[in-house]
């Protein structure tokens, strides 16, 4: 019975990371292709999630925590190179 | 492991599913950025949050393992994905990325020109 709930998570899932990869490909904006990556990332936790059950194992559940923070600093530098051009700023503006 | 305990776990993990399968939808059908992004971090967040909770029990009821590590990366996700979603819509709008053409009003508009014109009579005074 959760044998086949678990292929049926896993195929929505790569079935919703298909749908966000359209978006990723044909978004008209930066930000549009941004948002995009950022969900397609949270979904790999997902499905990171998934496969550990499937396997049977405690060994992956770091690799969660670690997509979740990868995802979030790259959003965030992605979009303070959007806003200011540059990600680490040298020179202090007072 | 208990039927119960299954049904409990396998229902947390449908739900996420479907929830991450409408939001995907969303992000495809909606028209522009903020509507995009309202989709992306309000129902993505929820359908991994109920992803992880499910994994969470799965791992306790079957094997009696709490994982701390899966705890932090809930609670990290919960935390962070809004935020990122509003980082990202202000440097959006901050670039100019237009709205929706059925969108009524914008008033954040108003509040930015006259915040800039603040700002250079403040320049000009300190030049």
């Amino acid at each position: 019975m959760l044998d086949i709930i678990f292929k049926i998570a896993l195929v929505g899932f790569s079935l919703s990371s298909l749908i966000l990869l359209i978006r990723v490909i044909k978004g008209p904006s930066v930000p549009d292709r941004v948002v995009a990556l950022d969900a397609m990332g949270i979904n790999l936790a997902a499905i990171t999630a998934l496969v550990s059950m499937i396997l049977n194992t405690s060994a992956y559940l770091d690799v969660i925590l670690l997509f979740g923070i990868l995802s979030f600093i790259g959003t965030i530098a992605f979009s303070k190179f959007l806003e200011k051009g540059e990600i680490i700023e040298n020179e202090r503006r007072n | 492991m208990n039927e119960s305990a299954e049904v409990v776990a396998g229902a947390f993990i449908f739900i996420g599913t479907l929830i991450c399968l409408i939001s995907s939808v969303g992000l495809v059908r909606l028209p522009d950025v903020y509507t995009r992004s309202h989709a992306a971090s309000k129902s993505s967040t929820l359908g991994v949050l109920a992803i992880l909770i499910g994994t969470q029990l799965y791992f306790l009821i079957s094997e009696g393992y709490f994982s701390i590590r899966l705890i932090l990366g809930i609670i990290f996700v919960f935390l962070t994905a809004p935020v990122a979603a509003h980082v990202i819509c202000r440097a959006a709008y901050r670039a100019n990325v237009p709205l929706t053409e059925t969108s009524a009003e914008d008033e954040l508009k108003d509040y930015f020109e006259s915040n800039k014109q603040e700002l250079s009579k403040t320049e000009m005074k300190n030049e």
